[in-house]
Protein backbone atom coordinates (compact mmCIF):
# COMPACT_ATOMS: atom_id res chain seq x y z
CA UNK A 1 0.00 0.00 0.00
CA UNK A 2 1.42 3.76 -0.82
CA UNK A 3 1.61 5.92 1.35
CA UNK A 4 -1.10 8.99 0.70
CA UNK A 5 1.25 11.37 2.38
CA UNK A 6 3.38 13.29 -0.37
CA UNK A 7 7.01 13.06 0.70
CA UNK A 8 8.98 16.17 1.10
CA UNK A 9 11.24 16.99 -1.77
CA UNK A 10 14.18 17.92 0.09
CA UNK A 11 14.53 19.15 4.07
CA UNK A 12 15.35 22.67 3.53
CA UNK A 13 13.17 23.22 0.40
CA UNK A 14 10.03 25.84 0.79
CA UNK A 15 7.66 27.11 -1.02
CA UNK A 16 6.55 31.04 -0.65
CA UNK A 17 2.82 31.83 -1.54
CA UNK A 18 2.30 35.68 -2.02
CA UNK A 19 -1.15 36.01 -0.98
CA UNK A 20 -3.47 39.08 -1.59
CA UNK A 21 -5.11 39.06 2.16
CA UNK A 22 -7.98 41.84 2.43
CA UNK A 23 -11.91 42.69 1.69
CA UNK A 24 -13.46 45.61 0.05
CA UNK A 25 -11.98 47.80 2.23
CA UNK A 26 -8.73 47.02 1.16
CA UNK A 27 -6.18 44.36 1.53
CA UNK A 28 -2.70 43.80 0.72
CA UNK A 29 0.02 41.03 -0.31
CA UNK A 30 1.21 38.71 2.23
CA UNK A 31 3.44 36.16 2.21
CA UNK A 32 3.63 32.21 3.36
CA UNK A 33 6.21 30.05 3.49
CA UNK A 34 6.08 26.53 3.95
CA UNK A 35 7.93 23.15 3.64
CA UNK A 36 7.72 22.68 -0.47
CA UNK A 37 6.44 19.00 -1.31
CA UNK A 38 6.84 17.03 -4.44
CA UNK A 39 3.77 17.31 -7.28
CA UNK A 40 1.61 20.20 -5.49
CA UNK A 41 -0.54 22.44 -7.08
CA UNK A 42 -1.33 26.03 -6.12
CA UNK A 43 -4.43 24.51 -4.64
CA UNK A 44 -2.84 22.67 -2.03
CA UNK A 45 -0.61 24.88 -0.91
CA UNK A 46 -3.56 27.35 -0.37
CA UNK A 47 -5.13 24.28 1.85
CA UNK A 48 -2.00 24.28 3.71
CA UNK A 49 -1.61 27.54 4.70
CA UNK A 50 -5.33 27.34 5.67
CA UNK A 51 -4.49 23.95 7.85
CA UNK A 52 -1.33 25.90 9.61
CA UNK A 53 -0.50 29.23 9.11
CA UNK A 54 -4.05 31.45 8.49
CA UNK A 55 -7.33 29.55 9.01
CA UNK A 56 -8.88 32.66 7.67
CA UNK A 57 -7.50 32.61 4.42
CA UNK A 58 -11.02 32.78 2.33
CA UNK A 59 -10.81 30.65 -0.95
CA UNK A 60 -13.32 29.03 -3.22
CA UNK A 61 -12.81 25.43 -4.25
CA UNK A 62 -15.06 22.67 -4.89
CA UNK A 63 -13.98 19.05 -7.18
CA UNK A 64 -9.71 19.83 -7.64
CA UNK A 65 -9.94 18.55 -10.84
CA UNK A 66 -10.56 21.95 -13.01
CA UNK A 67 -13.96 20.56 -13.59
CA UNK A 68 -15.74 22.97 -11.32
CA UNK A 69 -14.74 26.30 -12.09
CA UNK A 70 -14.69 27.32 -8.48
CA UNK A 71 -10.56 27.82 -7.80
CA UNK A 72 -10.34 30.44 -10.24
CA UNK A 73 -7.71 33.00 -9.46
CA UNK A 74 -4.43 34.92 -10.98
CA UNK A 75 -0.84 33.15 -10.01
CA UNK A 76 1.64 35.38 -11.11
CA UNK A 77 -0.52 37.63 -12.64
CA UNK A 78 -2.08 34.91 -15.02
CA UNK A 79 -5.57 34.07 -14.92
CA UNK A 80 -5.63 30.47 -14.26
CA UNK A 81 -7.19 27.26 -11.89
CA UNK A 82 -5.55 26.65 -9.13
CA UNK A 83 -6.18 23.45 -8.84
CA UNK A 84 -4.66 23.12 -12.21
CA UNK A 85 -1.48 24.84 -11.60
CA UNK A 86 1.38 22.82 -10.49
CA UNK A 87 3.81 24.89 -8.28
CA UNK A 88 7.01 23.05 -9.90
CA UNK A 89 6.04 24.29 -13.40
CA UNK A 90 6.27 28.18 -12.06
CA UNK A 91 9.31 29.96 -12.07
CA UNK A 92 11.74 30.14 -8.86
CA UNK A 93 10.68 33.03 -6.46
CA UNK A 94 7.25 33.62 -4.27
CA UNK A 95 3.90 32.56 -6.17
CA UNK A 96 1.95 35.96 -6.00
CA UNK A 97 -1.83 34.46 -5.82
CA UNK A 98 -4.82 37.59 -6.15
CA UNK A 99 -8.29 37.17 -7.24
CA UNK A 100 -10.02 37.97 -10.57
CA UNK A 101 -8.83 41.40 -10.74
CA UNK A 102 -12.38 41.95 -12.87
CA UNK A 103 -15.27 41.20 -10.40
CA UNK A 104 -15.99 43.10 -7.01
CA UNK A 105 -13.95 41.48 -4.00
CA UNK A 106 -15.71 40.11 -1.33
CA UNK A 107 -12.53 38.41 0.57
CA UNK A 108 -8.98 37.05 0.05
CA UNK A 109 -9.49 35.21 -2.79
CA UNK A 110 -12.85 35.27 -3.49
CA UNK A 111 -14.90 37.47 -5.18
CA UNK A 112 -18.53 37.80 -6.50
CA UNK A 113 -18.79 36.96 -9.77
CA UNK A 114 -22.94 37.29 -9.53
CA UNK A 115 -22.47 39.58 -13.11
CA UNK A 116 -22.19 36.54 -15.01
CA UNK A 117 -25.30 35.51 -13.67
CA UNK A 118 -27.28 38.54 -14.48
CA UNK A 119 -25.82 38.39 -17.75
CA UNK A 120 -26.74 35.00 -17.83
CA UNK A 121 -30.41 35.73 -17.22
CA UNK A 122 -30.55 38.07 -20.85
CA UNK A 123 -29.90 34.85 -22.75
CA UNK A 124 -32.76 34.47 -24.44
CA UNK A 125 -33.39 30.51 -24.36
CA UNK A 126 -33.40 27.74 -26.48
CA UNK A 127 -36.73 27.81 -29.16
CA UNK A 128 -37.71 24.43 -30.77
CA UNK A 129 -40.34 24.52 -33.35
CA UNK A 130 -43.54 22.56 -32.53
CA UNK A 131 -42.15 18.95 -32.09
CA UNK A 132 -43.01 16.57 -35.41
CA UNK A 133 -45.47 13.44 -34.50
CA UNK A 134 -41.72 11.00 -34.36
CA UNK A 135 -40.54 13.84 -32.21
CA UNK A 136 -37.23 15.68 -32.83
CA UNK A 137 -34.59 14.43 -34.85
CA UNK A 138 -30.75 15.50 -34.89
CA UNK A 139 -28.04 14.39 -37.23
CA UNK A 140 -24.76 13.47 -35.05
CA UNK A 141 -22.49 15.99 -37.31
CA UNK A 142 -25.15 19.38 -35.86
CA UNK A 143 -24.84 17.71 -32.30
CA UNK A 144 -20.88 17.84 -32.67
CA UNK A 145 -20.64 21.37 -33.23
CA UNK A 146 -22.23 23.00 -30.25
CA UNK A 147 -20.39 20.10 -28.50
CA UNK A 148 -17.17 22.20 -27.90
CA UNK A 149 -19.32 25.37 -26.16
CA UNK A 150 -20.85 22.75 -23.48
CA UNK A 151 -16.91 21.80 -22.53
CA UNK A 152 -17.55 25.54 -20.67
CA UNK A 153 -17.35 24.75 -16.74
CA UNK A 154 -18.01 28.66 -15.90
CA UNK A 155 -14.88 29.28 -14.23
CA UNK A 156 -15.10 32.79 -16.06
CA UNK A 157 -11.59 33.35 -15.96
CA UNK A 158 -12.13 34.34 -19.70
CA UNK A 159 -14.57 37.07 -18.40
CA UNK A 160 -12.18 37.65 -16.10
CA UNK A 161 -9.02 38.41 -18.95
CA UNK A 162 -10.96 40.09 -21.07
CA UNK A 163 -9.93 43.90 -21.30
CA UNK A 164 -13.28 45.51 -22.11
CA UNK A 165 -15.13 44.68 -18.65
CA UNK A 166 -11.59 43.99 -16.97
CA UNK A 167 -10.01 47.62 -17.59
CA UNK A 168 -13.35 49.30 -18.54
CA UNK A 169 -16.13 48.83 -15.62
CA UNK A 170 -18.43 50.73 -17.49
CA UNK A 171 -18.69 48.51 -20.01
CA UNK A 172 -20.18 46.05 -18.06
CA UNK A 173 -23.76 47.06 -18.23
CA UNK A 174 -23.46 45.93 -21.87
CA UNK A 175 -21.48 43.51 -22.49
CA UNK A 176 -22.09 39.81 -22.57
CA UNK A 177 -18.19 38.66 -22.13
CA UNK A 178 -16.48 35.58 -24.12
CA UNK A 179 -18.57 33.14 -21.84
CA UNK A 180 -21.94 34.18 -23.13
CA UNK A 181 -20.81 34.74 -26.69
CA UNK A 182 -20.14 30.94 -26.86
CA UNK A 183 -23.49 30.56 -25.03
CA UNK A 184 -24.97 32.67 -27.69
CA UNK A 185 -23.09 30.94 -30.76
CA UNK A 186 -24.15 27.93 -29.40
CA UNK A 187 -27.58 28.44 -29.81
CA UNK A 188 -27.15 30.21 -33.07
CA UNK A 189 -25.80 27.37 -34.26
CA UNK A 190 -28.51 25.11 -33.43
CA UNK A 191 -30.29 23.13 -35.92
CA UNK A 192 -33.50 23.52 -34.14
CA UNK A 193 -33.69 26.64 -32.83
CA UNK A 194 -36.00 29.01 -34.21
CA UNK A 195 -34.79 32.76 -32.30
CA UNK A 196 -32.78 35.12 -34.40
CA UNK A 197 -30.39 36.62 -31.48
CA UNK A 198 -27.68 38.63 -34.14
CA UNK A 199 -29.46 42.05 -33.42
CA UNK A 200 -29.55 41.30 -29.61
CA UNK A 201 -26.12 40.36 -29.96
CA UNK A 202 -25.06 43.35 -31.71
CA UNK A 203 -27.17 46.24 -30.14
CA UNK A 204 -27.55 45.00 -26.60
CA UNK A 205 -24.33 42.22 -25.47
CA UNK A 206 -21.46 44.58 -26.98
CA UNK A 207 -19.76 41.92 -29.40
CA UNK A 208 -18.28 44.96 -31.52
CA UNK A 209 -16.48 45.73 -28.37
CA UNK A 210 -14.89 42.90 -28.88
CA UNK A 211 -11.43 43.31 -30.21
CA UNK A 212 -10.46 39.71 -30.83
CA UNK A 213 -7.35 39.84 -28.78
CA UNK A 214 -8.08 36.22 -27.92
CA UNK A 215 -7.36 35.91 -24.58
CA UNK A 216 -10.41 34.40 -23.62
CA UNK A 217 -8.86 31.59 -25.68
CA UNK A 218 -5.51 31.64 -24.05
CA UNK A 219 -6.44 31.24 -20.49
CA UNK A 220 -9.55 28.69 -21.22
CA UNK A 221 -8.65 25.91 -18.87
CA UNK A 222 -11.03 23.85 -21.10
CA UNK A 223 -9.07 24.82 -24.47
CA UNK A 224 -12.35 26.06 -25.82
CA UNK A 225 -11.79 27.94 -29.47
CA UNK A 226 -13.64 31.04 -28.09
CA UNK A 227 -12.65 33.14 -30.74
CA UNK A 228 -12.11 31.18 -33.78
CA UNK A 229 -15.18 28.77 -32.96
CA UNK A 230 -18.07 31.81 -31.56
CA UNK A 231 -17.12 34.86 -31.35
CA UNK A 232 -15.83 35.16 -35.10
CA UNK A 233 -18.51 33.50 -36.26
CA UNK A 234 -20.90 35.23 -34.18
CA UNK A 235 -19.15 38.30 -35.66
CA UNK A 236 -20.11 36.78 -39.53
CA UNK A 237 -23.55 36.28 -38.80
CA UNK A 238 -23.70 39.99 -37.46
CA UNK A 239 -21.99 41.19 -40.47
CA UNK A 240 -24.49 38.82 -42.55
CA UNK A 241 -27.43 41.09 -40.63
CA UNK A 242 -26.37 44.27 -40.57
CA UNK A 243 -23.58 45.14 -42.57
CA UNK A 244 -23.42 43.22 -45.84
CA UNK A 245 -24.97 45.29 -48.29
CA UNK A 246 -25.47 41.98 -50.73
CA UNK A 247 -27.57 40.36 -47.64
CA UNK A 248 -29.54 42.82 -47.22
CA UNK A 249 -30.42 43.15 -51.06
CA UNK A 250 -31.01 39.30 -50.44
CA UNK A 251 -33.42 39.66 -47.48
CA UNK A 252 -35.38 42.03 -49.49
CA UNK A 253 -35.97 40.34 -52.68
CA UNK A 254 -36.55 36.64 -50.50
CA UNK A 255 -38.60 38.63 -47.93
CA UNK A 256 -36.95 37.31 -45.04
CA UNK A 257 -36.26 39.63 -41.91
CA UNK A 258 -34.69 39.37 -38.98
CA UNK A 259 -35.59 39.72 -35.60
CA UNK A 260 -35.39 42.91 -33.35
CA UNK A 261 -33.40 42.57 -30.03
CA UNK A 262 -36.68 42.90 -28.08
CA UNK A 263 -38.43 39.90 -30.18
CA UNK A 264 -35.04 37.81 -29.64
CA UNK A 265 -35.15 39.10 -26.17
CA UNK A 266 -38.74 37.77 -25.54
CA UNK A 267 -37.80 34.30 -24.29
CA UNK A 268 -34.95 35.38 -22.02
CA UNK A 269 -35.65 34.70 -18.14
CA UNK B 1 -25.43 50.91 -9.54
CA UNK B 2 -27.29 47.92 -10.39
CA UNK B 3 -28.73 45.89 -7.94
CA UNK B 4 -29.88 42.54 -7.89
CA UNK B 5 -31.08 39.72 -5.84
CA UNK B 6 -29.38 35.95 -5.07
CA UNK B 7 -30.51 33.88 -2.61
CA UNK B 8 -27.56 32.56 -0.42
CA UNK B 9 -25.93 29.29 0.37
CA UNK B 10 -27.73 27.85 3.34
CA UNK B 11 -25.21 26.91 5.63
CA UNK B 12 -23.16 29.52 4.57
CA UNK B 13 -21.53 31.77 7.62
CA UNK B 14 -21.12 35.25 5.77
CA UNK B 15 -17.99 37.37 7.12
CA UNK B 16 -19.03 41.01 7.99
CA UNK B 17 -18.52 43.28 5.75
CA UNK B 18 -19.40 40.40 3.04
CA UNK B 19 -20.73 42.86 0.65
CA UNK B 20 -19.83 46.83 0.11
CA UNK B 21 -22.52 49.13 1.79
CA UNK B 22 -24.22 46.42 4.14
CA UNK B 23 -24.74 47.21 7.67
CA UNK B 24 -22.84 44.80 9.65
CA UNK B 25 -24.83 43.07 12.21
CA UNK B 26 -23.95 43.23 15.94
CA UNK B 27 -22.60 39.18 15.28
CA UNK B 28 -21.97 37.14 12.89
CA UNK B 29 -24.97 35.86 11.41
CA UNK B 30 -25.04 31.89 10.11
CA UNK B 31 -27.19 31.63 7.13
CA UNK B 32 -29.40 28.53 7.56
CA UNK B 33 -32.50 26.61 5.45
CA UNK B 34 -34.62 28.16 7.93
CA UNK B 35 -33.22 32.07 8.05
CA UNK B 36 -31.99 32.35 4.54
CA UNK B 37 -33.16 35.67 2.58
CA UNK B 38 -32.29 37.18 -0.47
CA UNK B 39 -28.99 39.01 0.02
CA UNK B 40 -28.33 42.35 -2.83
CA UNK B 41 -25.55 41.69 -5.17
CA UNK B 42 -23.51 44.58 -6.16
CA UNK B 43 -22.68 44.41 -9.95
CA UNK B 44 -19.57 46.81 -9.68
CA UNK B 45 -17.42 48.02 -6.43
CA UNK B 46 -14.21 47.72 -5.20
CA UNK B 47 -12.30 45.02 -6.61
CA UNK B 48 -9.28 42.98 -5.02
CA UNK B 49 -5.68 42.64 -5.71
CA UNK B 50 -2.98 44.80 -5.85
CA UNK B 51 -3.87 47.94 -8.30
CA UNK B 52 -1.07 47.09 -10.50
CA UNK B 53 -0.90 47.40 -14.30
CA UNK B 54 0.02 43.89 -14.41
CA UNK B 55 1.58 40.98 -11.98
CA UNK B 56 2.42 39.12 -14.78
CA UNK B 57 6.40 38.05 -14.23
CA UNK B 58 7.26 37.05 -17.34
CA UNK B 59 7.99 38.48 -20.93
CA UNK B 60 4.65 39.44 -21.92
CA UNK B 61 6.08 42.39 -23.54
CA UNK B 62 8.15 40.09 -26.23
CA UNK B 63 5.27 39.42 -27.82
CA UNK B 64 3.82 42.52 -28.75
CA UNK B 65 6.81 44.08 -29.20
CA UNK B 66 8.25 41.18 -31.93
CA UNK B 67 4.25 41.90 -33.68
CA UNK B 68 5.77 45.78 -34.00
CA UNK B 69 9.11 44.94 -35.30
CA UNK B 70 8.30 42.83 -38.08
CA UNK B 71 5.03 45.11 -38.72
CA UNK B 72 7.49 48.57 -38.59
CA UNK B 73 10.27 46.44 -40.68
CA UNK B 74 7.23 45.48 -43.44
CA UNK B 75 5.75 48.77 -43.72
CA UNK B 76 8.71 50.67 -44.25
CA UNK B 77 10.09 47.93 -46.76
CA UNK B 78 6.96 48.13 -48.50
CA UNK B 79 6.73 51.82 -48.69
CA UNK B 80 9.87 52.41 -49.98
CA UNK B 81 9.20 49.62 -52.48
CA UNK B 82 6.26 50.67 -53.95
CA UNK B 83 7.59 54.66 -54.41
CA UNK B 84 10.82 53.69 -55.81
CA UNK B 85 9.01 52.70 -58.69
CA UNK B 86 11.87 50.48 -61.11
CA UNK B 87 13.47 47.18 -60.91
CA UNK B 88 10.20 45.68 -60.03
CA UNK B 89 10.21 43.53 -63.31
CA UNK B 90 12.74 41.54 -65.44
CA UNK B 91 12.06 40.94 -68.72
CA UNK B 92 14.53 42.27 -71.43
CA UNK B 93 17.76 41.89 -69.50
CA UNK B 94 17.48 38.26 -68.84
CA UNK B 95 14.55 36.99 -70.71
CA UNK B 96 12.20 36.16 -67.73
CA UNK B 97 8.94 36.64 -67.16
CA UNK B 98 9.30 38.27 -63.11
CA UNK B 99 7.41 40.80 -61.41
CA UNK B 100 6.75 41.99 -57.69
CA UNK B 101 3.86 41.11 -56.20
CA UNK B 102 3.50 44.95 -55.00
CA UNK B 103 3.89 45.97 -58.87
CA UNK B 104 1.23 43.33 -60.32
CA UNK B 105 -1.01 43.99 -62.17
CA UNK B 106 1.06 46.54 -63.60
CA UNK B 107 -1.80 48.30 -64.91
CA UNK B 108 -0.71 52.14 -66.18
CA UNK B 109 0.87 53.03 -69.27
CA UNK B 110 4.10 53.87 -67.18
CA UNK B 111 4.75 50.44 -66.52
CA UNK B 112 8.06 49.46 -68.14
CA UNK B 113 7.21 47.35 -71.31
CA UNK B 114 6.91 43.98 -70.66
CA UNK B 115 5.50 44.49 -67.37
CA UNK B 116 2.09 45.90 -67.68
CA UNK B 117 -0.92 43.09 -68.79
CA UNK B 118 -3.85 45.71 -69.99
CA UNK B 119 -3.35 49.47 -69.62
CA UNK B 120 -6.09 50.56 -67.25
CA UNK B 121 -4.79 53.66 -66.58
CA UNK B 122 -3.72 56.08 -68.60
CA UNK B 123 -0.45 58.11 -69.32
CA UNK B 124 -1.94 60.96 -67.08
CA UNK B 125 -1.09 58.61 -64.69
CA UNK B 126 3.00 59.67 -63.51
CA UNK B 127 3.43 58.43 -59.89
CA UNK B 128 4.00 54.40 -59.29
CA UNK B 129 1.73 52.00 -60.31
CA UNK B 130 2.13 50.05 -57.38
CA UNK B 131 -0.21 52.51 -55.57
CA UNK B 132 -3.45 51.84 -57.83
CA UNK B 133 -3.35 48.25 -56.94
CA UNK B 134 -2.20 47.94 -53.51
CA UNK B 135 -5.43 48.73 -51.94
CA UNK B 136 -6.58 45.33 -52.40
CA UNK B 137 -4.14 43.36 -50.33
CA UNK B 138 -3.80 46.22 -48.09
CA UNK B 139 -7.37 46.26 -47.56
CA UNK B 140 -7.66 42.52 -46.82
CA UNK B 141 -4.42 42.40 -44.25
CA UNK B 142 -5.92 45.67 -42.40
CA UNK B 143 -9.19 44.00 -41.54
CA UNK B 144 -8.05 40.54 -41.53
CA UNK B 145 -9.21 39.21 -38.10
CA UNK B 146 -5.42 37.77 -37.00
CA UNK B 147 -3.91 41.14 -37.95
CA UNK B 148 -6.35 42.98 -35.75
CA UNK B 149 -5.65 41.05 -33.18
CA UNK B 150 -1.51 41.26 -33.73
CA UNK B 151 -2.19 44.91 -34.47
CA UNK B 152 -4.43 45.92 -31.65
CA UNK B 153 -1.65 44.12 -28.80
CA UNK B 154 1.17 45.16 -30.37
CA UNK B 155 0.65 49.06 -31.65
CA UNK B 156 -2.91 50.22 -30.42
CA UNK B 157 -1.84 48.27 -26.74
CA UNK B 158 -5.80 47.18 -25.96
CA UNK B 159 -4.62 45.45 -24.41
CA UNK B 160 -0.48 44.91 -24.80
CA UNK B 161 -1.00 41.49 -23.74
CA UNK B 162 -3.57 39.37 -21.72
CA UNK B 163 -3.78 40.52 -18.20
CA UNK B 164 -2.08 43.16 -18.58
CA UNK B 165 -3.73 47.09 -18.57
CA UNK B 166 -5.69 48.56 -21.58
CA UNK B 167 -3.08 51.36 -22.95
CA UNK B 168 -6.46 53.44 -22.72
CA UNK B 169 -9.20 55.10 -20.52
CA UNK B 170 -11.88 54.81 -22.85
CA UNK B 171 -12.57 51.96 -25.34
CA UNK B 172 -15.52 51.43 -27.24
CA UNK B 173 -13.85 48.45 -29.71
CA UNK B 174 -15.09 47.87 -32.76
CA UNK B 175 -18.42 49.47 -32.51
CA UNK B 176 -18.22 52.88 -33.80
CA UNK B 177 -16.54 54.55 -36.67
CA UNK B 178 -13.81 54.12 -37.93
CA UNK B 179 -13.09 50.28 -36.51
CA UNK B 180 -16.80 49.37 -37.54
CA UNK B 181 -15.25 49.34 -41.21
CA UNK B 182 -13.44 46.23 -39.89
CA UNK B 183 -16.69 44.08 -40.31
CA UNK B 184 -16.20 44.74 -44.95
CA UNK B 185 -13.44 42.44 -44.10
CA UNK B 186 -15.53 39.64 -46.41
CA UNK B 187 -14.98 41.97 -49.30
CA UNK B 188 -11.79 42.58 -49.30
CA UNK B 189 -11.27 38.65 -48.82
CA UNK B 190 -13.77 38.40 -52.09
CA UNK B 191 -10.67 41.37 -53.79
CA UNK B 192 -7.46 39.46 -52.22
CA UNK B 193 -8.98 36.39 -54.04
CA UNK B 194 -8.42 38.25 -57.79
CA UNK B 195 -5.03 39.39 -56.92
CA UNK B 196 -4.51 35.67 -55.85
CA UNK B 197 -5.35 34.80 -59.36
CA UNK B 198 -3.35 37.40 -61.23
CA UNK B 199 -0.42 36.42 -58.90
CA UNK B 200 -0.71 33.03 -59.86
CA UNK B 201 -0.83 33.88 -63.71
CA UNK B 202 2.41 35.66 -62.76
CA UNK B 203 4.28 32.69 -61.08
CA UNK B 204 2.84 30.82 -64.57
CA UNK B 205 4.31 33.29 -66.42
CA UNK B 206 7.63 32.74 -64.84
CA UNK B 207 8.08 29.23 -66.30
CA UNK B 208 8.53 31.07 -69.83
CA UNK B 209 12.34 31.47 -70.81
CA UNK B 210 14.03 31.89 -74.02
CA UNK B 211 15.39 28.94 -75.91
CA UNK B 212 14.20 25.72 -77.50
CA UNK B 213 10.51 25.04 -76.09
CA UNK B 214 10.36 28.42 -73.88
CA UNK B 215 9.63 26.72 -70.53
CA UNK B 216 12.12 26.12 -67.56
CA UNK B 217 12.51 26.72 -64.01
CA UNK B 218 14.67 28.83 -61.93
CA UNK B 219 14.50 30.18 -58.78
CA UNK B 220 12.57 32.97 -59.38
CA UNK B 221 9.82 30.43 -60.65
CA UNK B 222 10.22 29.19 -57.80
CA UNK B 223 9.96 32.38 -55.10
CA UNK B 224 6.83 33.53 -57.11
CA UNK B 225 5.30 29.86 -57.02
CA UNK B 226 5.91 29.45 -53.68
CA UNK B 227 4.28 33.31 -53.07
CA UNK B 228 1.35 32.48 -54.90
CA UNK B 229 0.93 29.43 -52.89
CA UNK B 230 1.13 31.14 -49.55
CA UNK B 231 -1.23 33.60 -50.77
CA UNK B 232 -3.67 30.78 -51.99
CA UNK B 233 -3.39 29.56 -47.95
CA UNK B 234 -3.37 32.59 -46.45
CA UNK B 235 -6.71 33.87 -48.30
CA UNK B 236 -8.84 30.55 -47.89
CA UNK B 237 -7.62 30.01 -44.03
CA UNK B 238 -9.66 33.41 -43.33
CA UNK B 239 -12.60 33.37 -41.34
CA UNK B 240 -14.74 35.39 -43.48
CA UNK B 241 -14.06 32.55 -46.09
CA UNK B 242 -14.45 29.98 -43.78
CA UNK B 243 -18.13 31.56 -42.69
CA UNK B 244 -18.76 32.25 -46.79
CA UNK B 245 -18.30 28.51 -47.29
CA UNK B 246 -20.33 26.56 -45.04
CA UNK B 247 -19.96 28.58 -41.43
CA UNK B 248 -22.93 30.34 -41.68
CA UNK B 249 -25.17 27.47 -42.21
CA UNK B 250 -27.64 26.44 -39.17
CA UNK B 251 -27.81 22.71 -40.44
CA UNK B 252 -24.70 20.71 -41.37
CA UNK B 253 -26.75 17.62 -41.85
CA UNK B 254 -28.71 19.75 -44.24
CA UNK B 255 -26.03 20.98 -46.04
CA UNK B 256 -23.36 18.10 -46.84
CA UNK B 257 -21.49 19.52 -49.05
CA UNK B 258 -20.75 23.07 -47.38
CA UNK B 259 -20.00 20.97 -44.57
CA UNK B 260 -17.59 19.50 -46.33
CA UNK B 261 -16.11 22.33 -47.29
CA UNK B 262 -16.53 23.71 -43.86
CA UNK B 263 -14.03 20.99 -42.56
CA UNK B 264 -11.68 21.07 -44.86
CA UNK B 265 -11.22 24.83 -44.29
CA UNK B 266 -11.37 24.34 -40.96
CA UNK B 267 -7.98 22.68 -40.04
CA UNK B 268 -6.14 25.56 -41.94
CA UNK B 269 -8.50 28.38 -40.10
CA UNK B 270 -6.47 26.82 -36.95
CA UNK B 271 -3.55 27.98 -39.18
CA UNK B 272 -4.58 31.05 -40.13
CA UNK B 273 -1.84 33.12 -37.84
CA UNK B 274 0.93 30.72 -39.49
CA UNK B 275 -0.02 31.61 -42.84
CA UNK B 276 -0.72 35.56 -42.04
CA UNK B 277 3.13 36.11 -40.96
CA UNK B 278 4.68 33.36 -43.53
CA UNK B 279 2.75 35.10 -47.02
CA UNK B 280 3.72 38.83 -45.47
CA UNK B 281 7.41 37.94 -45.03
CA UNK B 282 7.25 35.92 -48.59
CA UNK B 283 5.94 38.86 -50.51
CA UNK B 284 8.10 40.92 -49.04
CA UNK B 285 11.31 38.58 -50.18
CA UNK B 286 9.50 38.04 -53.32
CA UNK B 287 9.96 41.83 -54.18
CA UNK B 288 13.57 42.32 -53.02
CA UNK B 289 14.36 39.16 -54.81
CA UNK B 290 12.51 39.59 -58.24
CA UNK B 291 14.61 43.62 -57.48
CA UNK B 292 17.53 42.31 -56.76
CA UNK B 293 17.13 40.47 -60.09
CA UNK B 294 16.26 42.98 -62.31
CA UNK B 295 18.64 45.60 -60.84
CA UNK B 296 21.61 42.95 -61.73
CA UNK B 297 22.65 42.56 -58.40
CA UNK B 298 22.61 38.52 -58.99
CA UNK B 299 21.60 36.65 -61.39
CA UNK B 300 18.27 34.78 -61.39
CA UNK B 301 19.99 30.87 -61.81
CA UNK B 302 18.36 28.66 -64.02
CA UNK B 303 17.20 25.21 -61.69
CA UNK B 304 16.78 23.37 -65.21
Amino acid sequence: MTDPTPAPTAADATVTLRVWRGDPAGGELVDYTLPAQDGEVVLDVVHRIQATLAPDLACRWNCKAGKCGSCSSEINGKPRLMCMTRVDELPEGPITVTPMRTFPILRDLVTDVSFNFEVAKRVPAFAPPPPPPDGYRMQQVDVQRGQEFRKCIECFLCQDVCHVIRDHEENKQHYAGPRFFIRYAELEMHPLDTNDRRELVRQRMGLGLCNITKCCTEVCPEHIKITDNAIIPMKERVVDASYDPVAWLGRKILRRRKRTPDEAAATAP
Amino acid sequence: MDVAQLVPLAGVAIQCPAVPGRACPAKEVVVTVDNATATPVVIGGTRGGPSAPTLRQDRWWLQPLVTVTILTAFIVYSTWAIFVNKDYYVGATLHRDLISPFYSPCIAASCVPGSVGTTVVASWWHITPALIVMGGPLGFRLTCYYYRRAYYRGFWQSPPNCAVADGHRRYTGESRFPLILQNIHRYFFLIGLIFNVILTIDAVMAFRMPGAGGIGFSVGTLVLCVNAVLLWLYSISCHACRHLCGGNVRSFSRHPLRHRVWKLLTPLNARHMQFAWASLVFVAFTDLYVRLVASGVITDPKIF
